[in-house]
This record gives structure tokens, C-alpha cells and sequence, in this order.
């Protein structure tokens, strides 16, 4: 008998006042229970409209059926065929738009929780599975990947599954792109991408860090060395600041360096070196998720009041719903409508406020968003010790300026097909860097799609 | 991990070490840096590359012990490894064409890397005069080198033990007024004093460079943390530099923003320095 309730089984998590002054994952997790009773909502259709959500076409019926039957390690199996980083996926993906915005059972009451379903057995297999990953026979063809983000990782380990001898190379010292330097602890533990990266590494990829290619080998050297394809992941990490005067000001960071010294270094533990200044009260700059993320970093670090700022109104900001609820429940304050014209220092240079504008909304733009106009005269203060601006990233040149025939458009993202292909023959792009700043999930589909690509393209010079 | 083959002191505060990084020794020119993190609970600290040996694979850091991160990378002996070793990173050192004569000025641990330019410059056959200035005697490094690859090697002290009485800024105004013409003068060493090498060099109109040291965490552009403001626009010396116009530089932005985090670095150094004599898992 399926389970009719309408609504999904909640997920515990952490009560805000507490969760605000530690960096521990937010949500819990569902328990066994709770897991079996959840996929027991999934009517089975036979179309499978949550399949076609997903941007790596999880067997999702499939999986909650073996959810149900308390058939775990079958429930991992089953996602395993077409997901490589299910305890990241589960946790990060806006299934709202995906999988779960597709669910029959969404049209009355809620989707069944496919995330956390994916959640759920993700971990259970990271506790409890015991079988060894195969590694696949080689089938002597060697590709270089250079990124170790969620498209980067996910390519490989499907061209590994493919027995290709994968080397990825990332220029940070530890894998995982955006998962390790961009979202926080509390969402994402770093131990659970440590664990993805392990399960890769199982299948036989080679993972070199403190690799920057461009600098080190660029593209073409890859080739010399004997790689017969290259996959390009390598994002979109060049932080874009807003050009208004006080940006030089100590106190004003990127949100990429903010959560870079946070997330990687480490900065919010004790006993590790990279320092960073607590502020009292911080004023972030965007509304996406990384506004929220740098937002709840900053509560977490003592900030008394933190506030996003934001020139639209609640229903333009991009981030998911879901991160907006959280940062509210955390206490994070919402200046809608404001935009930053000036920020002001002391005499050390050190930010002692910013100064923002009120806007309205006029007609929709070319992007479909009403266009904010600032409202003449209604200029005013936040006293803040910190700006962090998260308006947004583009790719870093480094590859397409050492690399021949590698075409960007004019916003420096790389030219590639649908397929993946670029305008270079045997090199391959995929996720941020293709397509600009977007989500975990797209940019692990753009992987995979990629990586059949790959093999399409090896298998046709033989 | 990168294996340290040589490690000599050059002076009490001042240590050579010779990394073993062949990736990094194959690409390297001079002018470009490295990131180290010596250990997991390490942060990411840029060193300009003082040398390099394509054959042996090996990279050359010249560093002043500063603070907690180069004491416990001072710790290392020959034979450990650094856990953490990144580049070449920046972009290497550009000379204006046709320049003859150029003016190599280093500061303390500056001339470290101040040496290694006057070296390519000497190798590609452009008359290299050197200004290195030291505190006092006892700190003064690589003299024999600096002298083996210039022809007019200029030691001074700001305290007059050794070499010259005086600051690198009263030779180089010394020099100028006596008609020495310099294409091209190329200053390493404290912001400040880059600062007043430019402020000298200004009205004769020679073009100066600089090689900035600000604050860097990634060092490959994805943070903006090492900004700075070079002729009213903002750049990020990691990608952009760390070599530029210092006629263009705004200095005092540079001092302040690399002053940021003095308190925590004070007291990191005297966490590291006396409590654990130097060492992290005492």
C-alpha cells in the first residue's frame, strides 16, 4: 500500500539559534524509518516524469522501490548505474526544479523527497557498504581532466566505469572544486566529498592536485603527453566585483575568497593558520547561493547582524527556496530593493559602511527579470565592519588564452556543443565554464554527457 | 608531498631551500612565484621563485622567517617534504625591448629575488647595475652572486656597517644626478620602499617596475584578494602580475591591505615562537 500522505516525511535538522554558532550540517538526515516510509509515497507511474527531472536520469523509481523493501545496498546499486556522487547530489541539487518538480505527487501536496531518499542511501552505503567498487578492465586509452569540480569528477568516473585511464588535474590542493572551497560545512561536510573523491579514486582515477594547467602543461602539452582527449571542468572561479568606489577597503572580500578561507583553509577552526577578521556586522552583496552561503558563514563567525543585500525583491533572488528559509531562520536580514553605490572607510582604511540606494521595479529586462531603477534621493547607511560581494562569477582565462583554437563567447565561457565538443578537435568542456555560473547538478550532467562523448569520439579513430 | 634537496641558511633570519618540483622547474621564468602550505593545518603563503634547474627538477625559495608559516617551514630539514607546492603562478618578468642598460634594486630578503632578475637580464647581455640595500651588515645575502652578474654592484646599509651609509633611494638618486641613464629601472623589496624608488625615478621618466607582495590565498584569480590598484583600475597580482608600473601603483593601498591581519599574524607567530618552540605538534 502506498503511503498517501501529502505531506513529505520532514527532515530533522538543527534548530536555528543553534546551528547559527556551529559550522555541523544543518540536516540530519532521514532515519531508517522514516526512509522506508517516505518511498512508500512513490506511486510508481509508469512515465516516470521525475527521471526526466533529473539532469543524470537517476533510475529514481527504481531506487525508492528498494528504499521501501529495506533493500539499501540494492537502492545505492540502482543510483550508482548513472550517479557518481549521490551524498552530494542529495544534498546540494534545487530539486524543486528537477526531479521532485516533476513528481505526480507534487500536483496535490508534496513531491515524494527524492533528495533525501538519495540522501538517505548514499550514507547508509557510506556506513554500512561492504562490496568492493570493480575496478573495470583498462581498455588502454588515457584522458586528461582538468578540473576536479562536480563536472570534472563526474566525467572521469563515468569514463573510468568506461576502463579509460583518467588523470584529473586540479590547481587547489584538494578535489572537489565549488564542494570544498564554495559551500559551507553545514551544508556539505567535507568528509562526504572526501569519501566521493575515495570511491573515484577506487575506480582507478588518478587525481594530481597543485596542478594548474595553463601554467604548468597547457592543453596542447596534455596532448603531447599522449592524452587522447582532454575534458575541460575547469568552472567558473573569477569573482566579478561591482567597480563602486570603497571596494579596496579592508574589510570588502569576494565571496569566493570569504568561503575559500572558510571552506578549504579552515579558517573557522581552531588550530588552522589562514586567519581571517571577525566582523560584527557584515552586509553581503547578491542574492544567490552563495549569498546565502557567505551570509550564514558570517553569523557562524560571531557576526552580530548580517544582512543580504539585494537589488530586487524576494521573488527575483535566485537563490533556492529552501537556503532563503534557512538563512532566515538563522536571523540574516533581508535589505530587498537596495543596491550599493559607495563603500565607506575610516581613516585605516578599514569599512566602516556601505552606502546603498533603494530601488523599484521597472519593465521586465532581456533576461525576464523586472529591471530594477534606483529611486532618486532614498540613499542610506548600514553600519557594517565587512562587504562581501556575491554578485556573481565568470570563467577564469587561464585555459582559453593558452590554449589554440579554443573559442569563448564574449563573456569568456567556452564555446562547446550539446554534445560537449568545443571548437577544438579531441577537447571536450562541460559546467560552469561552458555555460557560466549554474548548479552542481548541471554541470555534472554536462560531465557525463561529455564523457559518452569521449568515448564516441575514441572508439571513432580506431 | 615535494622533497626538500638543499637548505641552507644565507643569513639568521633569511633561509635557501631547494624543493624538488619538476613540473614546476620545467615551466618556471623568472619573475613568476609558488604557493607553499607546508603542512594540513597550513595556510597557502606565495614565495617568488629565486631559481630554477630544469635537468635536476628542483625550485629555489629564498625566504625571510617572518612569521608562523615560514618558521615552521624553516623547520623542515633536508630529506622532509612540503606537503603543499604550487606553480609557476603570475606571469614572468616582461623587459622592454630594446632596453641596454637597466638598474636592479633589491631590499633585504627582496634582493633574493631582485638577484635571480639581474641574472636573466646579465645571461641576455644588457648592462645590469645593482643597488641592494640591507639593515646592517650582518644581514647582508648573495653577494658574490649579485657581483658575478652585474657591473656595478652597489651594496648599502642603512646603518653604515658595511658597504655604503644610506638607503637603496640615495644611491639611485646619486646615480641619476651623476647622469647615469637607465631604460629601464626594476625595484624588489618592501612596499615602501618600492614606494620612494619611484617617487626618484618619476621625473627622469625611466620606466620602473615593481614586484608587488600583497595578500594571496589561491594565487590563480578565483578570490581577488590580492587586488590592487595600478593606474586607477583594479588588478589581481596573482594573474596580472605580480610585475607592475609603478608609476601606476597606488603604494598606500597596497600598505594598508597588507596590513589587515597583523593582530592574527602576531599572534600566530607567538603561539608558534613560544609556546611551542616552533614546532606545531609539540
Amino acid at each position: 500500500m502506498p503511503n498517501m500522505s501529502m505531506q513529505k516525511n520532514p527532515m530533522p535538522e538543527q534548530a536555528p539559534e543553534v546551528r547559527n554558532k556551529n559550522f555541523d550540517e544543518v540536516a540530519l538526515g532521514y532515519t531508517l524509518e522514516m526512509a522506508m516510509d517516505e518511498a512508500k509515497r512513490c506511486l510508481h507511474c509508469k512515465n516516470q516524469p521525475c527521471v526526466s527531472g533529473c539532469p543524470v536520469n537517476v533510475h529514481i523509481p527504481q531506487f525508492i522501490a528498494k528504499v521501501a523493501e529495506g533493500d539499501f545496498a540494492g537502492a545505492y546499486q540502482e543510483i550508482a548505474l548513472t550517479n557518481a556522487l549521490p551524498a552530494i547530489c542529495g544534498r546540494v541539487c534545487p530539486q524543486e526544479n528537477q526531479c521532485e518538480g516533476k513528481c505526480v505527487r507534487g500536483i496535490k501536496g508534496e513531491p515524494v523527497g527524492i533528495g533525501r531518499l538519495e540522501r538517505f542511501v548514499a550514507d547508509w552505503w557510506m556506513e554500512h557498504g561492504t562490496q568492493q567498487v570493480q575496478r573495470p578492465a583498462p581498455n588502454g586509452h588515457r584522458v586528461a581532466v582538468v578540473g576536479a569540480g562536480p563536472a570534472g569528477l563526474t566525467c572521469a568516473g563515468d569514463l573510468a566505469k568506461l576502463g579509460y585511464q583518467v588523470t584529473v588535474f586540479e590547481a587547489l590542493q584538494t578535489a572537489g572544486g565549488v564542494l570544498v572551497y564554495g559551500i559551507p560545512q553545514f551544508r556539505l561536510p567535507k568528509e562526504i566529498v572526501a569519501k566521493e573523491v575515495d570511491a573515484l579514486k577506487q575506480l582507478g582515477v588518478e587525481i594530481q592536485t597543485n596542478m594548474v594547467i595553463g601554467k604548468v602543461d597547457s592543453v596542447d602539452e596534455l596532448f603531447q603527453q599522449g592524452y587522447e582527449a582532454v575534458f575541460i571542468g575547469s568552472g567558473a572561479g573569477l569573482p566579478r566585483f561591482m567597480n563602486i568606489p570603497g571596494e579596496s577597503l579592508l574589510g570588502v572580500y569576494s565571496a569566493n575568497e570569504y568561503l575559500t578561507r572558510i571552506n578549504l583553509m579552515k579558517a573557522y577552526r581552531k588550530g588552522y593558520d589562514t586567519p581571517i577578521a571577525r566582523a560584527r556586522r557584515v552586509a553581503v552583496v547578491g542574492g544567490g547561493n552563495v549569498a546565502m552561503d557567505a551570509a550564514r558563514c558570517a553569523k557562524r563567525m560571531g557576526a552580530e547582524e548580517v544582512y543580504i543585500v539585494y537589488r530586487r525583491s524576494e521573488v527575483e533572488l535566485p537563490a533556492r527556496a529552501e537556503e532563503v528559509h534557512h538563512a532566515k531562520e538563522e536571523g540574516i536580514v533581508f535589505k530587498l530593493l537596495s543596491n550599493p553605490v559607495q563603500i565607506l572607510g575610516d581613516e585605516k582604511g578599514l569599512v566602516k559602511g556601505i552606502e546603498c540606494v533603494q530601488m523599484e521595479l521597472g519593465e521586465p529586462d532581456a533576461s525576464g527579470r523586472r529591471r530594477p531603477i534606483p529611486k532618486e534621493g532614498s540613499n542610506f547607511v548600514l553600519d557594517v565592519d565587512a562587504v562581501i560581494m556575491a554578485i556573481g562569477t565568470s570563467p577564469n582565462p587561464l585555459i582559453r588564452s593558452t590554449t589554440t583554437g579554443l573559442e569563448a563567447n564574449r563573456h569568456g565561457c567556452l564555446v562547446a556543443d550539446e554534445k560537449g565538443a568545443t571548437t577544438k578537435p579531441g577537447v571536450f568542456a562541460g559546467g560552469d565554464t561552458v555555460t557560466g555560473a549554474a548548479t552542481v547538478i548541471l554541470a555534472m550532467g554536462a560531465g557525463k554527457t561529455a564523457a559518452q562523448s569521449i568515448d564516441a569520439y575514441i572508439r571513432s579513430k580506431q | 608531498m615535494y622533497k626538500i634537496v638543499q637548505k641552507r641558511p644565507l643569513n639568521s633570519s633569511v633561509t635557501l631551500m631547494e624543493v624538488q618540483a619538476p613540473h614546476i622547474a620545467r615551466k618556471a621564468k623568472a619573475g613568476q612565484f609558488i604557493i607553499f602550505r607546508v603542512d594540513e593545518e597550513g595556510e597557502r603563503v606565495p614565495l617568488t621563485i629565486a631559481d630554477y634547474d630544469r635537468e635536476k627538477g628542483t625550485v629555489t625559495i629564498i625566504f625571510q622567517i617572518v612569521g608562523e608559516s615560514t618558521m615552521l617551514l624553516n623547520q623542515l630539514e633536508v630529506g622532509d617534504s612540503i606537503l603543499d607546492f604550487v606553480g609557476p603562478l603570475g606571469l614572468p618578468t616582461h623587459v622592454e625591448p630594446g632596453a641596454k642598460r637597466v638598474c636592479v634594486i633589491g631590499g633585504g630578503v627582496g634582493n633574493a629575488i631582485a638577484y635571480p632578475q639581474a641574472k636573466s637580464l646579465h645571461q641576455a647581455g644588457l648592462q645590469v647595475d645593482m643597488i641592494a640595500g640591507f639593515r646592517s651588515k650582518e644581514i647582508v645575502i648573495l653577494e658574490e652572486e649579485m657581483r658575478a652578474v652585474t657591473d656595478n654592484l652597489y651594496i648599502m646599509t642603512d646603518d653604515g656597517t658595511y658597504g655604503e651609509h644610506g638607503l637603496v633611494t640615495d644611491k639611485l638618486n646619486a646615480l641619476l644626478q651623476a647622469g647615469n641613464h637607465y631604460d629601464e629601472v626594476i625595484a624588489i623589496g618592501p612596499v615602501i620602499m618600492m614606494k620612494f624608488v619611484c617617487a626618484a625615478t618619476k621625473p627622469y621618466g625611466i620606466k620602473t617596475l615593481v614586484s608587488l607582495n600583497p595578500i594571496m590565498v589561491d594565487g590563480t584569480g578565483m578570490c581577488g584578494c590580492c587586488r590592487v590598484t595600478v593606474g586607477g583600475q583594479t588588478k589581481f597580482a596573482c594573474v596580472d602580475g605580480p610585475d607592475f608600473d609603478g608609476h601606476q601603483v597606488d603604494f598606500d593601498e597596497l600598505m594598508k591591505r597588507n596590513s589587515f591581519y597583523r593582530d592574527a599574524e602576531a599572534y600566530a607567530k607567538e603561539h608558534v615562537c613560544h609556546l611551542t618552540g616552533g614546532k606545531r605538534h609539540a
